[in-house]
């Protein structure tokens, strides 16, 4: 028996500090009192021991406020008025930052969202460093954007963002924003504020000018905040489907922008002549990378009938390999899942797709008894009409359904409200470029699955929102065009 | 060690003793394999790569891998000073610690298999000759089948052939086959391992195919290189041998091992090739019977390892015999 | 006590990341010092190891070539001092840092910019995507001695092209000092190559290099001599940009034009069916 030794990634690396304010006007401070219990204290919380790992200050309607007039004068007076090549510079600045404080940012990330050190380390991180080093050099070539010869921010940009990502998240927000000449507020996720707070440091360490970037932690009531006050010009969300909804309706009629990036069920298509172990490893990706806390996740299989019981042999003796544990384990593949409200939901749809005649499987796992835990795992038996085939689960959970012909794939594969990502795999190029052109989707990955790039457009059609970050694409939404 | 064989239907396995009868089921067979995906199989091996052996799992590994290595000398110059010093090496690798396990075996040219049988007697290492003209097996048949019954005759246990890779990339697939059914023949109780020489053959596709064809031709082992050409051992070609073990025992029930071999010269490297048996064909195949490492320098880099592990320390090349 | 006796540099080519002397054993004076006089078989090494260095650089990631090219720039940034010393303006040595940077920014955008789908009238996905020429020969301009080079040399290296490059006779200081900034920014050896001494002599054979994919003839001030080597180009079909036709103003952008000289245009076509 072949068992890896256990091969923790030392926390050592992180200055984790016992409490945290708002970060405003480039400086650390505490937030004005809230009006409904006057506590503004929270903590944030490892979700796989349940430990405490700081206190994060949530802000209020004051707080967000001070911190959009902060956003303002800094875009009136020092960001707006500076040329590119400088905004480009500071960007580079924060870049390089970012790479030399990248496995102290990569612990931080696992310790307060649950993902496994492996993938903070080797995909989070360096994409996040890519993100601002891509956005860095636009800065000062907007007039080559193909946005006309002297295109204009929008001024303020409140962005609110979600818990699967923290830091790459908050980078393809700031980063896109900062570059075309914006000045951000940013509302991080409630359960993983901490590598926002340490990012903010990080623009100290860079000089960013004070109100260029302001971070107010919080909960919903503070995304509220931020996406309703009228000194915010432009609205930039990612989060559920149904938040994005509500935004939408509170910004209907006023003069502010709006880009939304929401959820996804997105369908993973087999064909019987994909490269199967590839194909195997794409689905095992597609649903199980960031414990399938992931808004473009392969949460369908649709896997080509002929094939089936071979597909789900080598699918289900893959699975079994996977490890789930101790995130800053470095060979841990699936960590914890984010709170106990993500779980409660997980379980439900889970047995909801066991009540509506599904068949589950997982393989055996051990899980800890302390912390946020769900074991992979594949629906046999579902169909379209199914729960956990239409409704988003947004954990490790896979729904396998089953298609004859190139065009039912793409039937079923359409047939949803949402409209984010879609996997196809087989082997002829002009079938991948047949279905590419028919798949309602804005993200489509042909024998590969999550792969990302900061010059790669990413968004959804339909319910999966509108808008596009990353690419020469994504300085749309931050310009005045 | 070798077990859990699974079950065969007996429909399966009498399907694919049909596949060698012509060149045109050969040809299907072969080509209806399912593909490779490179950039795929690669990340999959790069992946596989970043696993963490430490402490208890480290220290198992390296003494597995050394158990592991087939010590090869393949050289115009070789001697019989030259095989009885690597022979000696083989049975006591480290001469200040009686508790570093042997090697599996020594690896040599068919002249030097006499030399090699008389040192290696009573030791229980395996005796491997390369044969067929290695290293590029441009010989007529009556003449590669002869020097494989001369190794097998002079005292070698175990047999290092090499493909016919001209008639492969030219699609004779049943000349291949026949030739590998003729060697089988003529290695008598030795064991055959083939050797695909992956560097000439470039794509994934064909390597798999080219295991497939092995395997069903009789091979017990299939290996990656002679070490001669450029490219030699890499990690997602050997992910992609030890996925064609794995299906075709679940196809056949037979077990087939893998054994890559040049470049591959740290233990760093021979852990990763360890990490990837396990979480590919299995712990089945992490049994010197079922996998090796045809290497030389390799040897020298395992025990520098072991001892740091012992001692706490980093060693130097002082502390390990060049033999 | 006495004073300090200062070490002196000396001035030699730059070619496959090192610094060797003309083959020839030349030098010349400049400034009382004495530079290297590249010959003809330096321009032929030099075009070999530039040819030697284009797959790898050219097969780089977008990305990674734009790292480099910004680590170039924070090195030329904590050299300022040695440039101002030599004689170059501060003002100077400030723009040609960003130009780096600027440069450094389009390695992973020019192929946004400057290719595209193309929408055929038939069942075929289309795509043209830029690819850089190969090996490039440029002829720097005299002044400004450090914006000018650098102006001549980032644009055509950024998208994976290598570059031999002619300094001109009166500049070549900051040249060989701009080579041990390359020389420590993690560029890989052979993707710029600069050979001092006189362009006169070792242009035409570099123009007429049948390994060269590509002529920058920017530097040349002589009409004549330019459309010899014009001329001389044309053996190869070398694509070729000729000296600006109005005096170039050096610290404005720098537009798209000196990246998509020395760029192919592939396309490609695939059909669409099930």
């Amino acid at each position: 028996m072949f068992e890896y030794a256990p091969a923790p990634e030392s926390r050592d690396v992180v200055d984790l500090k016992p409490s945290y304010g708002l970060f405003i006007d480039g400086e650390f401070v505490d937030g004005e009192d809230r009006e409904a219990d006057g506590a503004k204290i929270r903590t944030s919380v490892n979700p796989a021991t349940e430990e405490v790992l700081a206190e994060v200050t949530w802000a209020g309607p004051a707080d967000v406020d001070r911190a959009v007039r902060a956003a303002r004068r800094a875009y009136d007076e020092v960001w707006g008025p500076m040329s590119g090549r400088n905004r480009a510079k500071y960007l580079f600045r924060i870049a390089r930052i970012i790479q030399e404080r990248s496995r102290e940012l990569a612990v931080l990330e696992s310790l307060d969202n649950g993902k496994p050190i492996r993938e903070s380390r080797d995909v989070d991180l360096p994409l996040v460093a890519a993100h601002f080093f891509y956005y860095a050099g636009w800065a000062d070539k907007l007039s080559h954007a193909g946005f006309g010869p002297d295109p204009r921010p929008l001024g303020v940009a409140g962005q609110v963002i979600p818990w699967n990502f923290p830091l790459l998240m908050l980078a393809w927000k700031v980063a896109p924003a900062l570059a075309a000449g914006n000045t951000v507020v940013l509302k991080p996720a409630e359960t993983t504020p901490l590598t926002a707070l340490l990012f903010a440091q990080i623009c100290q360490q860079a000089d960013l000018p004070p109100g260029v970037v302001n971070i107010v932690t919080g909960d919903g009531e503070t995304g509220r905040a931020v996406v309703e006050h009228p000194g915010v010009d432009k609205v930039a969300f990612t989060g559920s489907t149904e938040v994005g909804r509500q935004i939408a309706r509170a910004v209907a009629g006023t003069r502010k922008r709006l880009t939304l990036e929401l959820g996804g069920k997105a369908a993973n298509i087999v064909f019987e002549d994909a490269p199967l172990d590839q194909a195997v490893e794409g689905i095992v990706n597609g649903i199980f990378f960031n414990q399938g806390h992931v808004c473009c996740a392969g949460s369908r299989l649709l896997v080509q009938e002929s094939v089936y019981d071979e597909v789900l042999d080598a699918l289900k003796r893959r699975v079994a390999r996977l490890r789930v544990g101790d995130p800053l384990d470095k060979n841990t593949d699936i960590g914890a899942i984010n709170s106990a409200t993500q779980l409660a939901r997980i379980r439900e749809l889970a047995d909801a797709g066991v009540a509506e005649g599904a068949e589950p499987w997982s393989p055996p796992c051990d899980l800890p008894d302390r912390g946020f835990w769900f074991a992979p795992t594949i629906f046999t038996g579902v169909s379209q009409s199914h729960r956990i085939a239409r409704e988003e689960i947004f954990g490790p959970v896979l729904s396998v359904l089953t298609f004859r012909t190139p065009a039912e794939a793409v039937e079923k594969a359409n047939n949803t409200p949402y409209g984010l990502s879609a996997g196809i795999w087989t082997e002829k190029g002009s079938r991948i470029l047949w279905l590419a052109d028919r798949l309602r989707a804005g993200v489509v990955w042909a024998n590969t699955f999550n792969r990302f790039d900061p010059t790669s457009p990413f968004g959804g059609y339909k319910e999966s929102g509108y808008g596009r970050e990353g690419g020469r694409h994504g300085l749309e939404a931050y310009l005045d065009v | 060690m070798l077990a859990g064989m699974t079950a065969t239907p007996v429909s399966a396995q009498s399907d694919l003793t049909e596949v060698g009868r012509s060149e045109a089921t050969l040809r299907r067979f072969l080509h209806g394999l399912p593909g490779v995906d490179q950039v795929g199989a690669e990340q999959r091996a790069a992946m596989l790569a970043t696993r963490s052996i430490k402490t208890t799992a480290k220290a198992w590994a390296i003494d597995l891998a050394i158990r592991m290595v087939d010590l090869t000398t393949l050289e115009g110059a070789d001697t019989p000073g030259k095989v009885r010093a690597l022979t000696a090496k083989a049975r006591r690798p480290d001469p200040t610690d009686p508790s570093c396990p042997a090697v599996a075996a020594v690896c040599v040219y068919p002249s030097m298999v006499p030399v090699a049988a008389e040192a290696l007697r009573g030791s229980g290492i395996h005796l491997a000759s390369v044969a067929t003209a290695f290293p590029s097996g441009q010989a007529p048949l009556e003449v590669r089948l002869a020097d494989t019954r001369a190794a097998v005759a002079a005292g070698a246990d175990e047999i290092d052939m090499v493909l016919n890779r001209g008639a492969f990339l030219a699609g004779r697939y049943l000349e291949v086959f026949e030739e590998i059914v003729a060697v089988r023949a003529a290695c008598g109780d030795a064991h055959l391992k083939v050797i695909l020489e992956t560097g000439e053959l470039v794509t994934y596709d064909n390597v798999r195919r080219a295991s497939w064809l092995a395997m069903l031709a009789g091979a017990d082992f299939i290996k990656t290189s002679t070490g001669k050409v450029p490219v030699a051992a890499t990690l997602p070609v050997t992910l992609v041998m030890l996925e064609a073990v794995r299906d075709f025992r679940a196809a056949t029930g037979r077990q087939v091992g893998v054994k890559p071999a040049g470049g591959i010269r740290t233990a760093k490297d021979a852990i990763r090739y360890l990490v990837v048996v396990n979480e590919t064909a299995g712990e089945d195949w992490l049994h010197p019977d079922r996998f090796r490492f045809g290497a030389s320098s390799l040897l020298n880099d395992l025990l520098m390892q072991r001892n740091r592990l012992r001692t706490g320390v980093y060693s130097g090349p002082d502390y390990v015999t060049l033999d | 006590m006495s004073e300090r006796v200062a070490v002196r540099k000396t001035y030699k080519l730059f070619i496959g990341g090192r610094f060797p002397r003309s083959e020839s054993g030349r030098s010349y004076p400049v400034q009382n010092t004495n530079v290297a006089l590249a010959s003809r078989k330096d321009v032929r090494d030099a075009v070999v190891a530039a040819r030697a260095a284009f797959a790898g650089w050219s097969g780089a990631t977008a990305y990674n070539r734009g790292q480099v090219l910004y680590r170039v720039a924070e090195m030329l940034e904590g050299r300022r001092d040695q440039f101002v010393g030599l004689g170059v303006p501060a003002a100077e040595v400030d723009e040609a840092i960003d130009r780096w940077v600027w440069y450094a920014g389009w390695s992973d955008k020019i192929a946004q910019v400057y290719g595209n789908a193309n929408p055929v009238a038939g069942p075929y996905f289309n795509l043209s995507a830029p690819e850089p020429t190969g090996v490039v020969g440029v002829l720097a301009p005299a002044e400004p001695a450090l914006l000018g080079l650098v102006s001549v040399v980032a644009p055509v290296i950024v998208s994976g092209n290598t570059v031999v490059v002619l300094v001109a006779e009166t500049a070549p200081l900051p040249a060989v000092t701009l080579a041990e900034v390359l020389a420590t920014s993690d560029l890989p050896g052979g993707v710029v190559n600069l050979l001092t001494g006189r362009p006169s002599e070792t242009a035409p054979w570099l123009a007429g290099h049948m390994d060269v994919n590509a002529l920058d003839l920017t530097g040349v001030t002589d009409p004549a001599f330019a459309a010899e080597l014009e001329r001389v180009a044309a053996g190869n079909l070398k694509r070729v940009l000729r000296p600006a036709a109005e005096p170039v103003d050096w610290y404005a952008d720098p537009g798209l034009g000196r990246m998509t000289a020395f760029l192919e245009t592939k396309t490609v076509w695939h059909p669409k069916g099930v």
